[in-house]
């Protein structure tokens, strides 16, 4: 156990230490995010009366399109530079690989979540920010990772892979979005967490069931 | 599950039989439902059509998640075929549960469209599959794309109770055929039209199944011999 933590810990720290030399995947996720939060500021300004009404689903499809962009990078330098086939000569548990993979993501969208939070607030003048709507965010964005990995790995070896992944991705992440976004608008009518425990609920599940299934499948994926 | 010609030839007979029973037993057999508005009486036998689509195409997708399951422990490839056939099938059932559920809701509801969990839930289920398709065709290698076909068919399936949990708490409005609580919704002579419809259709699942396989073994059967005379 001790040494597939380490593992997983290895590939994690991999990736990070990519990222923070390249900043590739935060500065694309990151203004991408940004420009969808400016799109959609026109797409809905001069037709709802109120922009806080629409802040749950910006907030979401924002997170949702530049996570989506992410994802679609997570394997591409794997692929491209052969690295993906050094891992599979590893001899650890693939499975070590998707749980590495995977959090990596997760940290990568967790970081551009931090970055638009404060500027939905100061782009649509919204309180929005509070510790229940972090943990929906959260739970959310485990359950993206999760099935987004798995998908990433399929799609980098298709043709077409950018354009396949989110048609892929966005009708299974449906529960997720629906959940994330009916508790955002609970949360800024001022609803508690007790009262939203249905939704909480679904995401946890959601994000258990897939992390599971995406243990049992992952290494169907990548071996050759 | 290479049907037989003989087999399939049968099958189609008894397929015909069957639908023709059913479409007597829904058109003429069955009485006016008495507990709705006289105006959407000669709508309301749709559900006898509608209802066993809808079942039928939740039966070949579970058919392909099982078939998806048992090629990633296996790898033969005849599970591969059935998990293609199979959700084949399957979206045209969803295809035409959707369309029947719309035209169901134009009289009842007063629109052609309504985000009702259910409605909705299809069309996230067509799109599912429809991305199902996607995946196959952008895989030029045969094992591989079994492979990652099966991976993405276990998702799939799994994801749909998810889905229409989340869209039913959203809002319904939906009739509720089969409540437990409440138990059937329809009167004797609805319910046998209704179990002989889902019978019917059941029938021309297989049916098209066995006719669809059969095709699909002769692609394959092509595909080797044309690679047996080319390297001759």
């Amino acid at each position: 156990m001790r040494r597939y933590l380490q593992v997983v810990g290895a590939i994690l720290w991999k990736d990070l230490r990519i990222e923070l030399r390249t900043k590739d995947a935060f500065t694309s996720m990151a203004v991408f995010a940004v420009l969808a939060l400016l799109i959609m500021n026109f797409a809905f300004e001069l037709r709802v009366p109120e922009k806080s009404m629409v802040v749950p689903g910006v907030l979401w499809v924002a997170v949702a399109f530049a996570g989506v962009l992410g994802l679609g990078r997570a394997f591409v330098h794997e692929k491209d530079k052969g690295s993906l086939s050094g891992l599979m000569l590893a001899p650890v548990d693939r499975s070590a690989i998707y749980f590495g993979k995977m959090l990596a993501n997760l940290i990568f969208i967790l970081v551009v979540e931090v970055f638009i939070l404060p500027l939905i607030v100061l782009f649509f003048n919204v309180p929005l920010i509070s510790a229940p709507l972090l943990l929906i965010l959260l739970l959310g964005t485990i359950g993206l990772a999760a099935v987004g990995t798995v998908f990433s790995a399929l799609t980098v070896n298709t043709r077409a892979r950018e354009v396949l992944l989110p048609v892929l991705l966005f009708p299974i992440l449906l529960p997720v979005l629906v959940a994330g976004i009916r508790s955002t608008i609970g949360l800024l009518e001022g609803e508690s967490l007790a009262d939203l425990s249905n939704w909480l609920r679904l995401l946890v599940f959601f994000d258990v069931l897939f992390i599971v299934v995406a243990y049992l499948t992952f290494e169907y994926v990548v071996e050759e | 599950m290479n049907p037989s010609r003989r087999t399939v030839n049968v099958l189609n007979v008894v397929s015909l039989v069957a639908m023709m029973v059913a479409i007597y037993m829904a058109t003429i057999q069955a009485p006016s439902a008495t507990n709705i508005d006289e105006s959407i009486r000669p709508a309301q036998r749709i559900i006898y059509f509608h209802v066993p689509s809808a079942w039928i195409s939740m039966l070949a997708f579970f058919v392909t998640f099982v078939a998806s399951v048992i090629y990633l422990r296996s790898k033969h490839v005849k599970w591969d075929i059935l998990a293609l056939c199979s959700a084949e099938i399957g979206i045209l059932f969803t295809i035409a549960a959707t369309a029947s559920g719309s035209i169901w809701g134009k009289p009842a509801w007063n629109t052609w469209w309504t985000w009702d969990p259910r409605l909705t839930t299809y069309t996230i289920v067509l799109l599912l599959y429809i991305a199902y398709f996607m995946l196959r065709g952008a895989i030029e290698e045969p094992e591989r794309r079994a492979r990652f076909a099966a991976v993405y068919g276990i998702f799939a399936f799994l994801s749909v109770p998810l889905t229409f949990m989340s869209i039913r708490w959203w809002n319904t409005i939906h009739p509720v055929i089969l409540d437990p609580n409440k138990g059937f919704g329809l009167g004797p002579g609805m319910a046998s039209a209704f179990m002989i419809g889902i019978l019917a259709f059941t029938i021309l699942y297989v049916t098209l199944l066995a006719n669809r396989l059969r095709v699909e073994w002769m692609v394959e059967r092509v595909a080797a011999l044309r690679e047996r005379l080319l390297s001759a």
